[in-house]
């Protein structure tokens, strides 16, 4: 039996609305022991809602009752919307819990009780936790593709250009000696595998932008020390761009700024100043500064025209050489031509032509169809997919049992992509994701 | 040895351990194998002289049979033994191939393989009691089998029964327009058999088999066909055999032609297969010579091999021309073909339409889940083949044999043989098609080889008292000298420079390579390796050859056993506390799919995946309950406690 739970289903903090959800065959019950009644399937209601068995009102209310078969958990569903304070949501909450039968519900439930009434698949669960992750505009489109279950449909083709191929090399081996398909044989399996490799390797290619939007478009900023570093991060995250989050790095000497520019989220990490230096610890901290550059998408680098500037021969990222303080007196050349960008932290000069520049090598690396790839273990699927499906066109000469291995482990990856094998660790790595009241 | 089984004192004809119900290839595997777990075990048969009985083409073995038979001889089974007693042309198919993919194949004499089946089971099966007789109906108590009752009357009780009983429930035989009922339905009192299975609940499918006519030798123009020799020496099937001693005999081949493929469109409106005369579905892979002209029209002929009967048996089998049409048509196409212009008929063609019973009703033991303590295998369970049959017979003989002494099922699994993936398949997909071994049936084909069923199969058969001494003894030598020749192999190693300097081509790469990854390239052999090191030439012939088969896939199977570790955890999800009707509480699942599951009860979501029709959501919402329903009983559990 579906137990019947509720939780605050919107944001926590002060905010206009807050919903509160409550799902399972109590759902009504519940909504008859605040509202008194019921209001119209699928329609919003106005109502007040009062403590159970009592006449002190809790707050008015938009209410809105969903049945089993048309609702997104798969059971009875109520919302509540009520007025955003703090308060109020506490007090809705605590008579809620005093419904027999109610309690809150536990990280995922919701999503839970939707999959297991075969309301949304896996891949579905997926992109919806990347839809309630959203936090721009580029990341919410991303994960409405997931949902809309692109992925499913491109596995499906995989798989069926897959089962084609592995047909003729059923055929060859097993009805060679009866005489009626051995001059058949594996005619136009290469092309088949050609076109299994595009697609697949056309999937991966889209997997670092879809990486690149669901977590943020990486931007180092890298230079000697003192070449106004930290200025300009601070000076780029107070400006029209928004702080979406601020939190120390993975160490002290990173310290990342998430930032929302024309509605892509981007990552800025502060390094440790670049220099020769016997000192360990900064040492270590150079060593992360360096670690923060290969993994960037964009790599700043900070020349103040004083110390040696950084090079850049040994980045594999993209990156723009930017000359800063330029207010200040300096010993270098004030324009120097190797610098794209001159700017002023102090004086703002130059800083919207760098987000301009930052924005340009974002779209850069955003054209096209949203990503089919999102999640690490998506992408490691289909790239084992990419490594078996090469090894079978690379092999294929020493022998048809080869072929036909790498085929299957082609397809056992595909399987994995889609959840129909290693459905338990699937299971655990999505829903340890999710958050109360999703 | 002491064992638990019931009745084993009692001395009286009419109690056994188990009792098997036919004497074909199912029946005599079952009731050996249950015999060499020691069950006293009573096979029944209408008479002694169908033991054996080759009833189709004369040949056992192939691509996937002949995995199936090593198997069956690796689990000390008969099948192999006979097959080399009778064997008149050994051919391993394949052989230009990679070792993963050969399959040993043989013409048998059918009078031979009879003999030798008869002497097997009646001579050398020590707890094996023949009973002829038919039987007529099941004795049952409390939703469980306790026996068989004879047409005579007799009462015969068991811990356990196994029916083999092929293709005896509504059998229709047609050739042209006529048609004739055949097995016994209708005609005998074992109508009250096939009722007694029907009103248990059984379901029931229609398949239809063929068999092409038989020629008469003495009337076939021989030198004008090509010849086709056996291999020389010829491969035995078994580890027993040393050398195959019968006289060899080759086969020949024919085409069909232009002129047959005209006679037969001509006449596809007399073909009982095209009128709907005939409904039940027919072996896709093995299609009547009216069904491969009607379906690949634009090929201008066929192949046709001509297989010996025997060593001192006139009979042809013409392989590749099964028909059920009218007799003066089969005249005409076997006068077509070159060679056969004046061949006499000595037997016509016809199909056999039957009933099976859906073998997703069967665990993997192959008791039924309708009725305790009865076993199925063969044909009844909608395969074809004698070595599906045979392989079948040893799974439910020795299980039958379990059952009866309360031990636990023996389960074959699917990554450890073919014998695991044919009842695997049979329980879990169920059959649409009468149901044949193919290789390409396994995933895990680089592992699965006839060249080394012993190596996967015999330690294990020999756990379960299935493998007797003698084997074990010879298996125990083999599995030293593999070990000793592997572990010697993998100790020599070289230079690519000091390989270059024996004439062997390596990567100038520096490194080192030993003799066992040496021999995983494709230009490298076993020449080449006793060039370099003399000593390798020490290393008998047949076990230098497993070594270096071991060595080709050696890196392919390591990464395979990765695959076979991720498909074991969802192995682990259980889903055996799901009893039939659970499923109608998980909402979200089709109707399809929610029926399959009630049928079937996979144990596990690892065999839920192989549900033909299975879809990633639907398998994710069982794997949801399943969980669901472990965390309700552990919680359970504890507060019981």
């Amino acid at each position: 039996m579906t137990e019947t739970v509720f939780s605050l289903s919107s944001g926590k903090g002060k905010a206009g609305i807050a919903v509160i959800r409550i799902s399972g065959p109590l759902a009504g019950t519940a909504l008859l022991a605040l509202a008194g009644a019921l209001p119209p399937l699928r329609q919003a209601t106005l109502m007040t809602l009062r403590r159970p068995g009592s006449d002190v009102i809790l707050d008015r209310a938009l209410v809105l009752l969903f049945a089993r078969d048309r609702s997104f958990t798969g059971e009875p569903v109520a919302e509540l919307h009520v007025h955003g304070g703090p308060a109020v949501v506490r007090s809705v909450l605590g008579a809620l819990a005093e419904v027999p039968g109610l309690r809150m519900a536990v990280p995922g439930e919701f999503t839970r009780q939707a999959l297991g009434n075969g309301r949304i698949d896996l891949g579905q669960v997926e992109a919806l936790a990347d839809l309630i992750d959203a936090e721009t505009e580029r990341q919410r489109m991303q994960a409405l593709s997931g949902l809309a279950g692109m992925l499913g449909a491109a596995v499906r083709d995989w798989r069926s250009l897959l089962l084609e191929a592995k047909a003729m090399v059923a055929a060859d081996i097993d009805f060679s000696d009866e005489g009626d398909v051995a001059d058949q044989g594996l005619r136009g399996i290469d092309s088949l595998l050609q076109r299994l490799e595009s697609g697949l390797e056309g999937a991966l290619r889209t997997a670092d932008r879809g990486r690149m939007l669901v977590d943020g478009f990486r931007v180092a900023i890298i230079g000697p020390p003192n070449a106004g570093k930290s200025t300009l991060l601070n000076a780029l995250a107070r400006r029209d761009v928004a702080i979406v989050s601020e939190h120390a790095g993975t160490t002290r000497d990173v310290l990342e700024v998430k930032l929302d520019i024309d509605g892509y989220a981007v990552i800025l990490a502060d390094t440790a100043g670049l220099r020769e230096t016997s000192d360990p610890v900064e040492r270590m901290g150079i060593e992360r500064a360096r670690t923060s550059a290969s993994k960037a998408d964009l790599v700043l680098l900070l020349d103040d025209g004083e110390s040696e500037p950084p090079d850049a021969d040994s980045l594999t990222a993209p990156s723009i050489r930017v000359r800063t303080k330029i207010d200040r007196k300096a010993a270098g050349p004030l324009h120097d031509i190797s610098c794209r960008i001159h700017l002023s932290a102090h004086t703002g000069e130059g800083l919207d032509s760098l987000t301009e520049q930052i924005l340009l090598a974002i779209r850069e690396g955003d054209r096209g169809e949203p990503s089919l790839l999102v999640h690490e273990r998506q992408r490691q699927g289909v790239e084992r997919a990419l490594a078996a499906v090469q090894g079978a066109q690379r092999e294929a000469v020493r022998g048809v049992e080869f072929l036909d291995h790498h085929l299957q482990r082609a397809d056992d990856a595909l399987k994995e992509v889609i959840g129909l094998i290693g459905v338990e660790e699937v299971l655990g790595a999505v829903f340890s994701r999710f958050c109360i009241g999703k | 040895m002491v064992r638990a089984f019931h009745y084993t004192r009692d001395d009286r004809l009419n109690r056994f351990d188990v009792i098997v119900v036919g004497g074909g290839h199912a029946g005599g595997e079952a009731a050996a194998a249950a015999a060499r777990v020691g069950a006293r075990t009573a096979l029944i048969t209408f008479s002694k002289a169908n033991l054996g009985v080759l009833s189709c083409n004369p040949a056992i073995g192939g691509l996937g049979k002949g995995h199936l038979v090593r198997e069956i001889d690796a689990l000390d089974g008969i099948m192999g033994r006979l097959a080399d007693a009778s064997g008149i042309q050994f051919r391993v198919l394949n052989r230009r191939k990679g070792p993963a993919v050969r399959g040993p194949r043989a013409q048998a004499d059918r009078k031979l393989y009879r003999q030798a089946a008869g002497i097997e089971l009646l001579e050398k099966t020590p707890g094996l009691t023949l009973i002829e007789g038919e039987v007529t109906d099941l004795l049952v108590a409390d939703q469980a089998v306790t026996g068989v009752e004879l047409a005579d009357g007799r009462e015969i009780q068991a811990g356990a029964v196994v029916l083999t009983t092929g293709t005896f429930l509504r059998g229709l035989v047609h050739l042209g327009e006529e048609r004739w009922s055949a097995g016994r339905i209708g005609e005998q009192p074992s109508h009250r058999l096939a009722e007694r299975l029907l009103a248990c609940g059984f379901a029931l499918g229609r398949l239809k088999t063929g068999t092409p006519p038989r020629l008469n030798g003495r009337t076939i123009q021989w030198d004008a066909l090509a010849v086709q020799e056996g291999d020389d020496p010829p491969e035995p099937f078994s580890s027993l055999t040393t050398t195959i001693t019968t006289a060899q005999a080759p086969c020949h081949i024919t085409r069909t032609t232009s002129a047959t493929h005209a006679l037969i469109r001509a006449n596809l409106d007399r073909a009982p297969v095209f009128t709907g005369q005939i409904g039940g579905q027919g072996p896709r892979y093995c299609p009547s010579i009216e069904d491969k002209v009607n379906r690949f029209g634009d090929r201008d002929g066929h192949q046709v091999f001509l297989e010996p009967e025997g060593l001192d048996d006139d009979a042809v089998y013409p392989n590749g021309i099964s028909t059920s049409l009218p007799r003066d048509v089969q005249a005409g196409i076997v006068h077509s073909m070159p060679g056969l212009e004046k061949t006499e008929i000595l037997q016509y063609g016809y199909a056999i339409e039957y009933d099976f019973l859906d073998p997703r009703g069967l665990f993997p033991s192959l008791e039924t889940k309708h009725l305790n303590r009865l076993f199925l295998a063969g044909q009844i369970n909608g395969t074809t083949g004698y070595e599906e049959a045979a392989a079948q017979g040893l799974v439910a003989g020795l299980n039958a044999a379990r059952r009866a002494g309360g031990q636990s099922a023996v389960h074959f699994s699917r990554m450890q043989s073919y014998i695991g993936v044919l009842v695997d398949d049979l329980v879990t997909q169920g059959v649409t098609e009468p149901y044949r071994m193919f290789t390409s049936r396994s995933e895990f084909r680089l592992a699965l080889r006839a060249d080394n069923a012993d190596l996967r199969l015999t330690r294990f058969g020999s756990e379960l008292k299935l493998v007797g001494a003698e084997r074990l003894a010879r298996f125990d030598t083999k599995e030293a000298a593999l070990g000793q020749a592997k572990a010697l192999l993998q100790s020599l190693s070289l230079t690519p420079r000091e390989a270059e300097r024996h004439g062997v081509a390596l990567n100038q790469d520096g490194v080192r390579r030993t003799a066992f990854e040496l021999l995983s390239y494709p230009h490298i052999e076993w020449g080449h390796l006793i060039r370099v090191w003399p000593a390798l030439a020490a290393i008998p012939g047949l076990v230098a050859d497993q070594a270096a088969i071991e060595a080709k896939y050696a890196v392919y199977l390591g990464r395979q056993e990765a695959d076979i570790a991720r498909l074991q955890r969802d192995e682990q999800l259980d889903l055996s506390v799901f009893d039939s009707g659970s499923y109608d509480g998980i909402a979200g699942l089709s109707n399809e799919i929610r029926l399959k599951l009630n049928l079937i009860r996979p144990r596990s979501v690892a065999q839920a995946r192989q549900i033909e029709g299975m879809t990633p959501a639907a398998l994710t919402l069982i794997a949801v309950h399943a969980k669901k329903r472990g965390e309700r009983d552990r919680i359970a559990a504890v507060t019981d406690s």
